[in-house]
């Protein structure tokens, strides 16, 4: 089977004679013409990211883009004098992306070659090509969800929070209630398994037990009257975080089994985990059943870790253990824990269901 | 004299004390005495926390794993202290291979 095309996953556009017609420094009325407006709301839409890369002055060449209308549409513009491979390896280190999921647009075969040269995993794409661009598989995500369409505006929001974190002097909790959070539990539908898809594909996330879950396995066992399946979303002032976890219980009388709990890097600063776990004992505290978390240690769960002892889950053994099917792989830990109810989140807006409430529920 | 027993040297009650002392004003602006109850006082999250097993782990090359990761071991700074001093101890005693015993 042939390896499938990695989707790109931010373009970097130049701007004289490749974004827009003209060269701005030679005093031209450049012209943005309607197929490239298309194409960037197309990208956007489909949650690739835009950045540029332009040998221009920063101030005129962004003005002209804010006149123009699409100044928006690109996070961390690259607007100078130094060669342009530097710039580009920058976007994607701010971005945090790998190289090989950054394209760069350019009419100069030297700029592109220079760029190739330097960052061999870019893909070089001409100015001449841009009219097949959207139609490129590497251009075309085979999910999209309300969460691509609103990735630009997720990111954007990021970087402002993140100023606001850098300069904001008090106690983490004030700083996390100054966020007005809110976060969303619920039973999962189609489209949330799908967001939740795309974030386990997309973004570097922490599985308790690194097993992935299908989309198909999820969506089977959302029918099934014992499991319960649920995405987590969470948004604050600043905008949407978007699906950012998902839970997968099995309820029997006396002891509840979290299978998989699994949620984005972005939001372990903002507690999720934890208010998660809080969530679920209180849950399992009212239906009088204990807990069984599946932990298995990975690089990347180490969070996960902290967050169920932290949460008081132990490996002590107990009678509601035995009626567990064994875990599933075998090296899968249980965590323990007798539930108790917890005080509410003094940061985070929970709103959330009542599992008892949810019997047997379709989607 | 290898470069891990001058580090070990370097592990006392006020060392440490010290060093966990400046991680927390550098990630909370505020300054909090040994005893100072972090999460009653919703200085850090449960999350900071974490940042707080990852910063002790690296700092002293030690594992704070298993029953260790108990919450009131981070209580406050002389907590964390006491577990720094233990667990430092624990591996001495070990004979880390790494001090080419």
């Amino acid at each position: 089977m042939a390896e499938p095309t990695k989707t790109v996953k931010c373009l970097v556009w130049d701007l004289d004679n490749t974004l827009w017609q003209g060269v701005l420094l030679e005093g031209d009325d450049v012209q943005l013409s309607e197929e490239t407006r298309t194409l960037l709301s197309t990208l956007d839409a489909r949650g690739i990211l835009q950045s540029v890369c332009s040998k221009n002055d920063f101030a005129d060449a962004w003005e002209r883009l804010e006149k123009l209308g699409v100044a928006e549409y690109f996070v961390h513009p690259a607007i100078g004098w130094g060669p342009k491979s530097a710039a580009v390896r920058d976007i994607a280190e701010r971005l945090q992306f790998a190289e090989d999921t950054i394209a760069f647009v350019d009419d100069q075969p030297a700029e592109r070659a220079e760029v190739e040269f330097h960052l061999p995993k870019v893909r070089c794409y001409a100015a001449e090509q841009l009219p097949e661009l959207a139609g490129l598989p590497e251009f075309s995500p085979a999910v999209v969800t309300q969460d691509s369409r609103r990735r630009r505006e997720m990111y954007q929001a990021g970087l402002r929070r993140d100023a606001e974190r850098e300069t904001f002097a008090g106690p983490d909790e004030r700083f996390l209630r100054s966020l007005e959070l809110v976060a969303t539990i619920a039973p999962a539908g189609d489209e949330e398994l799908l967001r939740v898809e795309e974030l386990t594909l997309r973004t570097s996330q922490m599985n308790a037990t690194g097993v992935h879950y299908s989309h198909e396995m999820l969506a089977s066992l959302v029918k099934d009257p014992r499991h319960r399946v649920l995405t987590v979303t969470m948004s604050d002032r600043f905008g949407p975080y978007g699906a950012v976890g998902v839970m997968l219980l099995e309820l029997h009388e006396h002891v509840w089994n979290l299978k998989l709990l699994a949620t984005s890097c972005r939001v372990v600063s903002l507690g999720a985990g934890t208010l998660i776990l809080n969530w679920i004992a209180d849950q399992a505290a009212r239906a009088d059943a204990h807990l069984a978390a599946d932990f298995r240690r990975n690089e990347r769960n180490r969070m996960m870790e902290v967050a169920y002892r932290f949460a008081g889950y132990t490996t002590d053994t107990c009678d509601c253990l035995g009626i567990l099917p064994p875990p599933d792989p075998s090296d899968v830990e249980r965590l323990h824990l007798v539930p108790v109810m917890h005080d509410a989140s003094s940061t985070v807006r929970l709103n959330a269901p009542d599992l008892r409430g949810m019997h047997g529920q379709p989607a | 004299m290898t470069i891990e027993s001058a580090t070990a040297s370097a592990v006392t009650t006020e060392a440490v004390t010290a060093t966990i002392a400046e991680f927390l004003k550098s990630k909370t602006k505020a300054a909090c005495a040994a005893d100072t109850d972090l999460f009653a006082g919703g200085l850090v999250s449960s999350m900071f926390a974490m940042q707080l097993v990852v910063f002790l782990e690296g700092s002293y090359d030690i594992a704070i794993v298993g029953p260790d990761l108990r919450m009131d071991n981070f209580r406050t700074i002389g907590k964390m202290t006491e577990l720094v001093l233990r667990l430092k101890d624990d591996s001495e005693a070990a004979g880390d291979p790494a001090d080419g015993i």
